[in-house]
């Protein structure tokens, strides 16, 4: 009976399911390249939440509310910019002598319904490539934290996606972009290197200069309020990383598999190394040191996760670790604030990494490159290539950030006002408690 | 009757505890507090950035006894909350006017 039961339900099963195989090969669909995108799609969202949790963890308890909609409310504000212009303005043909893309097939992303690129459903794309749009200038919410207007922190990202995000994204990664093209086979940065952590750290470095000190800092201790949700962010950013560097690749293959190897080794390799700084320096591994070399290893092998070897990553982990240990302890001397470190880690660890990678590409890349060159092609020709991304990234995102604080200060106010940073962005921003009512805060 | 009020560290919370069932007292309120006296604070790294945190961790025990059992508690607590160093604790002893129970109405010595 059950048998009888199973053969017409499996047949009906196989009946839905052909029609569908059949479609997908009637459009060109790559159903394993599109499968691997979606997924990556999906694990690079996970990073936003993550973010929030690893950035959330590390403020005082009367803010880590406000710090968690930073990183959230960059999903809805840049979700909705980038279907409406931002696809366009990133991936559309070249305008304007190459400042910005521009398509209005785009536009609302109505011109893709029915567009397949490589075999990957055009939508597919635009999603991926919109989560990295999210996340950049989530990052960012690091070095402003715990001292910002929610409404001054909303149009700044805004801004910030519209002005600086736009065009360098369209540089470096659309295919007419004029850094995509540059030298032997432009600018390397699989995943954003330049275009977003570079972009972010500086622009954090610029945005914690402008808006000054917190309150106290660096007198009284700012000390994290949930080391165990900072923990859990930064393993959920380690895992959707996976789906930042080689859902970069946008094919299932061999590339993806380098990449997502190189992703593993370097973020283990850099967490190895802050821990034996750590364990030299205090005798002590702190869990925060851990995390902060989790995201190092993460940040340096993002551009560079497509050409280099499994040694390379190792060598970049802790390279990149060291470089952002000392970062941490320069900003103490210095006395910005920084507050999170996300120039510290993001902008030092994975600018180190768009230059450093130029020493460590493997050979088969180095040989296309000199065939494209029309013969010669070496290290230090694509470091120069490397340097030149770097510094059009610099001074981008730092003129561009110094114009959107102006903006935002002047119109709807972004530093918050002493008595509301007192109190806490969570109470008079949001009206809201993080925890319960026995949680609370001692140190101020 | 008696509060007593002992401020502890928090890792001899059992062992107090014990003592104290040993000794026929059969229920406490426990807190988490946070204070300093002698003891000081101590250091955190976060980051490389080492903060002196003056509020240290502990536990506070409320129990309220007959009067007569005062010294056999104290005595208790004393000795198996004591490490020796700096940090152990303190121990206050208080009269207590009255104690109610909720449920049945009783009061007095009754109730505790």
């Amino acid at each position: 009976m059950r048998l009888k039961m199973g053969l017409p339900a499996g047949g009906a099963l196989l009946v839905l399911i052909l029609p569908d195989i059949a479609v997908a090969a009637e459009n060109g669909i790559d159903t394993g390249t599109t499968c691997w995108m979606l997924t990556s799609t999906a694990l690079v969202l996970l990073m936003v939440p993550g973010l929030a949790m690893f950035y959330g963890g590390l403020v005082r308890t009367k803010n880590v509310l406000g710090t968690m909609m930073h990183s959230f409310v960059a999903m809805a504000v840049i979700g909705v910019l980038w279907v409406v212009v931002g696809y366009s303005l990133t991936f559309g043909r070249s305008v304007l002598g190459g400042i910005i893309g521009w398509n209005p097939d785009y536009l609302l992303l109505k011109g893709i319904d029915e567009s397949v690129v490589n075999g990957v459903p055009e939508y597919v794309l635009a999603m991926f490539q919109g989560k990295f749009a999210i996340i950049t200038p989530a990052l960012i919410s690091g070095a402003l934290a715990e001292r910002v207007y929610f409404r001054g922190y909303t149009l700044f990202i805004a801004l910030w996606f519209l002005l600086i995000y736009c065009p360098l994204c369209h540089w470096v990664w659309a295919a007419d972009g004029w850094l995509h093209n540059v030298g032997a086979a432009g600018v390397i940065d699989l995943a954003g290197g330049t275009v977003i952590h570079v972009s972010a750290g500086i622009s954090a470095l610029v945005i914690a200069l402008l808006l000054g000190v917190r309150k106290g800092y660096p007198k009284t201790p700012m000390i994290p309020n949930n080391m165990v949700m900072t923990m859990m962010g930064a393993g959920l950013l380690w895992v959707g990383w996976f789906g930042f560097n080689a859902g970069s690749t946008v094919q299932s293959g061999l590339d993806t598999a380098r990449a997502l190897t190189m992703t593993q080794v370097s973020a283990a390799s850099g967490a190895l190394t802050w821990m034996m700084i750590e364990a030299l320096v205090y005798r002590k591994a702190t869990s925060l040191g851990f995390v902060s070399g989790i995201l190092a290893g993460l940040v340096v092998i993002t551009p560079a996760a497509g050409v280099v070897q499994p040694s390379g990553a190792i060598i970049l982990g802790a390279c990149s670790s060291i470089a952002c240990y000392y970062a941490l302890k320069t900003k103490v001397k210095f006395g910005y604030d920084d507050s999170l470190d996300c120039f510290g880690i993001h902008g030092v660890g994975s600018g180190l990494g768009v230059l450093l990678l130029s020493f460590l590409i493997r050979d088969s890349w180095m040989q296309n490159a000199a065939a494209a060159a029309g013969g010669t092609w070496s290290a230090l020709n694509q470091f120069s290539i490397q340097l030149l991304g770097i510094g059009v990234t610099i001074v981008l995102a730092a003129l561009g950030t110094m114009v959107i604080y102006f903006l935002v200060e002047k119109t709807v106010g972004f530093r918050i006002n002493e008595q509301g940073e007192v109190e806490g962005l969570d109470q008079s921003l949001h009206g809201e408690n993080g925890y319960g009512l026995i949680h609370s805060d001692f140190v101020k | 009757m008696k509060k007593i009020e002992a401020i502890i560290k928090p890792f001899k919370l059992d062992d107090v505890k014990q003592a104290l069932n040993e000794i026929g007292v059969a229920g406490m309120t426990v807190t988490e507090v946070k204070g300093y006296g002698r003891q000081k604070g101590h250091t955190e790294i976060y980051r490389g950035a080492e903060y002196v945190v003056d509020f240290v961790p502990k536990v506070k025990i409320e129990i309220v006894i007959p009067a007569d059992m005062t010294e056999k508690v104290v005595t208790a607590i004393e000795a198996a909350a004591k490490t020796g160093k700096l940090g152990d604790g303190k121990i206050f002893v208080s009269p207590v006017e009255q104690a109610i129970r909720v449920r049945t109405g009783e009061t007095g010595e009754n109730a505790i």
